[in-house]
């Protein structure tokens, strides 16, 4: 009985029959998303952009998530939304001179299809995504920093490493100490880092990110950057504290 | 429209099905005085109502002791009117091996008995309850009706103990969680391990240190028993299963630990592909995406060095 029901229910769900650029998630929210985070601008679903997370969250104030754009030229920027969270846009990314690579994690209010939207030079948007359940309350928690109190001892403390992948390529990751605080719990209000830029030797600019406060607590982001090695990370908060940090191999 | 309908009818029927919300207990005899209540090795769901969990039951002179009550209130107190009916004694305590919702949401069945624990396992229980008993809501659905948390009223006393002409030991430990408590009949020889032994299914590990839990494995191969009931999976009677457990935890930290060494992120580390000795061992992938989420965090942030920082 339950395979015959899954199978009705999959070819009833599945998006042949439907118009082209149906989202293949069926999310509720996806033209309010298109709309709003796309600006309404052309775009297509494009197994170009892989997202990866799992399917069921175990922590719900700590969603892995990690995208890679592999075979479009001169992607402009990539923006990440949970469409059902009650703050849906996640990031922004500008690579500059590094892959349009990236993982980080998240925090979900409830199960929800997660986007990403790859702006390449012809204005067009390829958008992946996947569907990940989860129990849910990720936002409205206050962070642990904040209710334990002793956030203030660590804030905008960077710890990073570069490692070299079998590829080749260089892979950096970054960690930041903040709150990130989604202004959603009670009595605390939205304090989190706005945005963050990954430089090069000799200041070139790799990367611009912007982040938004369903980013988790301190925030955890793996880079593909090139054959660099040094580093130089500059950010700041919506309080104004300044992120800068200096990453050699 | 018409498949539509049609679909709507056949989820209709199956939970029409399920709607009388029996648990299918078949009381397994595993040595003298002895029984099982077999779960099956899958994750939760609202087929199984959360019925993946072993509990058994020692049917002493004096009267019957529970180790573990299930993952809901319906399973509690189907379990209790089970093993009264089956065996024509009253139970007379409840032992709780650790603090996982499927092995103490039964305990309101038993709020008038003496129900005993270890103190972490009593502390986690009120940490932790109320959020195990809403998750479960979301997983398990109706099968949950009316459950509420009900936490262990005593202390188990370790060490040996006589209770209706059973000899029976018990032996605190921790790895799984932090307070694991395993319990040894000398008079038959059965040793209920908890969840410190899985068998053929991955071990889980929101609350595990890995390497308390393989000390803990040590240990346990020193106790003679003859007869070994796992947390989850088949009651064996050899060490097989101890064996297993310790192999996929080495298995599991080796690969977490290098995974951070080389920098990879958590869904890298979660697409890591399961080895051939475990192929048959289920939930083997969906366990392994838990763990990283629980284990990876510490071992990822070991590798990362301070950076130079203006102040």
């Amino acid at each position: 009985m339950r395979p015959l029901f899954v199978v009705l229910l999959s070819s009833l769900l599945s998006p042949c029959g439907w118009a082209a650029d149906s989202d293949p998630l069926n999310s509720p929210q996806w033209e309010f998303v298109h709309t709003r985070f796309l600006n309404g601008e052309p775009y297509q679903f494009d197994g170009k952009v892989k997202v990866e997370a799992p399917p069921d969250a175990e922590d719900s104030l700590n969603v892995p998530v990690a995208f890679q754009v592999a075979g479009l030229d001169s992607v402009q920027e990539i923006v990440v939304v949970a469409d059902l969270n009650p703050i849906p846009q996640v990031l922004r990314f500008r690579p500059k001179a590094m892959r349009p690579n990236l993982g980080f994690r998240m925090k979900l209010q409830q199960g929800s299809p997660i986007h990403v939207a790859a702006k390449t030079a012809d204005g067009i948007w390829h958008v992946g995504g996947v569907w990940v359940n989860a129990a849910g309350g990720g936002c409205t928690l206050p962070s642990l920093g904040t209710s334990s109190g002793d956030w203030t001892k660590t804030l905008g403390k960077v710890s990073a490493n570069v490692w070299q992948r079998p590829d080749g390529t260089n892979r950096l990751r970054v960690r930041v100490m903040h709150p990130m605080d989604t202004g959603l719990a009670s009595g605390i209000p939205t304090f989190h880092i706005e945005n963050l830029h990954v430089l090069g030797q000799g200041g070139k600019l790799l990367a611009e990110l912007d982040l938004f406060e369903p980013i988790s607590e301190n925030p955890m982001l793996s880079f593909d950057v090139a054959k660099e090695t040094q580093f130089k990370l500059e950010g700041r908060d919506n309080n104004g504290n300044k992120i800068q940090a200096e990453v050699a191999q | 429209m018409k498949q539509l309908l049609f679909v709507s009818l056949l989820a209709l029927s199956l939970n029409l099905s399920a709607a009388n919300f029996e648990y299918p207990l078949q009381p397994q005899q595993i040595a003298a005085d002895t029984f099982v209540l077999e779960g099956k090795t899958e994750d939760f769901s609202k087929d199984n109502g959360g019925f993946i969990v072993n509990s058994g039951y020692i049917v002493t002179k004096d009267g019957v002791l529970v180790i573990d009550t299930g993952s809901s209130r319906r399973f509690g107190e189907q379990q209790r009117a089970l093993i009264e009916q089956a065996t024509g004694k009253k139970v007379i305590r409840v032992y709780i091996t650790h603090h996982h919702p499927d092995h103490f949401l039964g305990n309101q069945a038993y709020s008038d008995l003496p129900i005993y624990a270890l103190p972490a396992t009593t502390q986690g229980v009120k940490q932790e309850g109320e959020m195990f008993s809403s998750n479960m809501y979301r997983l398990i659905g109706d099968w949950m009706r009316d459950t509420s948390v009900v936490a262990p009223n005593q202390e188990a006393k370790l060490g040996r103990e006589i209770i209706g002409g059973h000899e029976l030991e018990f032996l605190a430990f921790k790895g799984h969680t932090h307070g694991d408590l395993a319990i040894f009949d000398h008079t038959t020889g059965v040793l209920f391990a908890g969840d410190l032994v899985f068998n053929q299914r991955a071990a889980t590990t929101p609350h595990a240190d890995i390497i308390d839990w393989l000390a803990s494995l040590e240990q346990l191969l020193n106790i003679p028993f003859k007869v070994l009931v796992p947390g989850h999976g088949q009651v064996t009677q050899d060490d097989q299963a101890i064996g297993q457990t310790r192999a996929y935890l080495v298995w599991l930290q080796t690969i977490l630990q290098q995974a951070a060494a080389n920098g990879l992120d958590m869904n890298e580390v979660m697409s890591t592909p399961i080895p051939v000795d475990f192929k048959q061992v289920a939930l083997a992938q969906s366990e392994l995406r838990r763990s990283v989420a629980h284990l990876y965090p510490a071992l990822e942030a070991a590798q990362l060095k301070p950076t130079q920082q203006a102040e």
